[in-house]
């Protein structure tokens, strides 16, 4: 009704898939780091920690991306805080990654082989040295697969980063579809934008949980 | 500035939220019946033999995983419309919603299957059972016994999943909030009373399924093996 698609169109996309691209990694890197903290927190000698990390994971995983993301927005907004759609997208996604990072992350680390942790302590390693030096990088290797798994699900739900009105792939989409009308065409090129940013993540995720499925280490 | 938080104008409204959650345990519903039902055949499919079957859910499996639901849930809204059939909000969420968790549903049900053991296969043809009867006794109630876990986690992700859907205007729990908060201007206190009614609905849905696992498996049960 506005005109047909053109090459301007496609270029507003490629922006906004920048975007996603960008937002995916501040949620990776902030995410990643949060997530962290919440795997050693799940996993640590305080009782307290524990609980905390523990509560933040259930209370995180049961609640849906969606109203975080209208909560730091909105909610934080009609409390006098002036946040920009970027922070609120970026900050939403890190509390939402940190949650379920953690949880796989605690599970790589819990699966390092039991000897492991008795023999790092056998050698009169400290606490710290012994995660530092010994387990973690054990874990490392068995997070690769899950977590590049888990780069497609970041990945897709910075598309709920439109609804807050950041500018990624979706919203340049529903902005164009605004002035073209052309919905069916429009949302199956971004599916197809997605796809082609996923798809590759995923097969590279099943790549690397086969071939660590083969070289099982011999320890345990 | 002095923070004051007002619950009460959010809690006078319980009615709706009632509603709004009621509606989104409905969708949930609607979407993990008809996804399971999806998924066991596509498990099915997936290692039928028949190359172009498997092609063919393959093809399904992948494309939803790796798109985004909110697209998803557009291309279905404006694809039905486009094709000039008119629907609700509602069916158009629960159809879309249905889709997206038929896929995952699908995978998880194949690695169900896939884990039983080729012997236990061959007992059963060695006893002279259908091919049907090896499928319903030895496969598919088996497999789902081993991959119920995975398959509760993933129907509670899309009840929390369905949260999109407010964005076709489906009537559900956040479309609810989005309404109260426009009305009563008290956007963080309305998203926090949702975000905790979402928590309470993901615990009462692990606790239905546990229920129903409990039902639905009696041999673990008589095992002693948690579910």
């Amino acid at each position: 009704m506005g005109g047909a698609l053109n090459i301007n169109h496609l270029l507003f996309l490629g922006h906004g898939a920048l975007w996603t691209i960008g937002l995916s990694a501040i949620a990776l890197i902030g995410g990643g780091a949060f997530g962290l903290l919440v795997a050693l927190g799940r996993v640590s000698s305080s009782r307290v920690l524990r609980l905390l990390a523990a509560t933040y994971v259930q209370l995180i995983q049961g609640t849906p991306l969606l109203v975080i993301m209208f909560l730091s927005f909105f909610g934080l907004a009609a409390l006098g805080f002036n946040i920009s759609p970027l922070l609120a997208a970026g900050a939403s996604l890190t509390i939402f990654v940190a949650a379920y990072l953690g949880e796989i992350w605690r599970g790589c680390i819990e699966a390092v082989p039991k000897p492991q942790w008795e023999a790092a302590e056998g050698l009169a390693l400290s606490r710290t040295q012994r995660m530092v030096k010994v387990i973690l990088p054990q874990a490392i290797r068995i997070a690769t697969p899950p977590t590049v798994g888990f780069m497609v699900q970041i990945i897709k739900n910075t598309s709920l980063a439109s609804v807050v009105g950041f500018v990624e792939l979706t919203r340049s989409g529903q902005i164009i579809n605004n002035s073209l009308f052309e919905p069916f065409l429009i949302y199956s090129i971004i599916a197809l934008v997605y796809f082609s940013l996923c798809y590759p993540l995923s097969r590279l995720s099943r790549r690397l949980e086969r071939t660590a499925l083969q070289k099982k280490p011999s320890l345990a | 500035m002095g923070l004051v938080l007002d619950f009460s104008v959010v809690l006078e409204r319980w009615h709706a939220l009632l509603d709004g959650a009621a509606l989104t345990l409905q969708l949930a519903f609607i979407a993990v019946v008809c996804g399971a039902v999806i998924g066991i055949f596509g498990a099915i499919g997936r290692r039928s033999g028949n190359v172009f079957v498997e092609r063919l859910w393959g093809a399904y499996v992948e494309a939803i995983r790796n798109t985004p639901l909110l697209v998803q849930i557009f291309l279905v809204y404006f694809g039905l419309s486009s094709l000039g059939l008119q629907f609700s909000a509602f069916s158009v969420a629960a159809v879309a919603l249905t889709i997206n968790v038929g896929a995952y549903t699908t995978e998880i049900m194949r690695a169900g299957f896939d884990s039983i053991h080729r012997g236990q296969i061959e007992a059963a043809e060695g006893l002279g059972l259908s091919k049907a009867q090896i499928y319903w006794h030895v496969i598919i109630w088996p497999g789902i016994e081993r991959v119920y876990p995975a398959l509760t986690s993933q129907f509670v992700l899309l009840m929390l999943a369905s949260s999109v859907t407010s964005q076709i205007s489906a009537e559900e729990l956040t479309a609810v909030a989005n309404y109260i908060q426009s009305e009563t201007y008290r956007s963080f206190e309305t998203y926090i009373v949702v975000a905790l009614i979402y928590v309470a609905l993901s615990f009462i849905m692990r606790f239905g399924f546990w229920l129903l696992g409990l039902a639905l498996f009696p041999r673990r049960r008589r095992l002693g093996t948690p579910l």
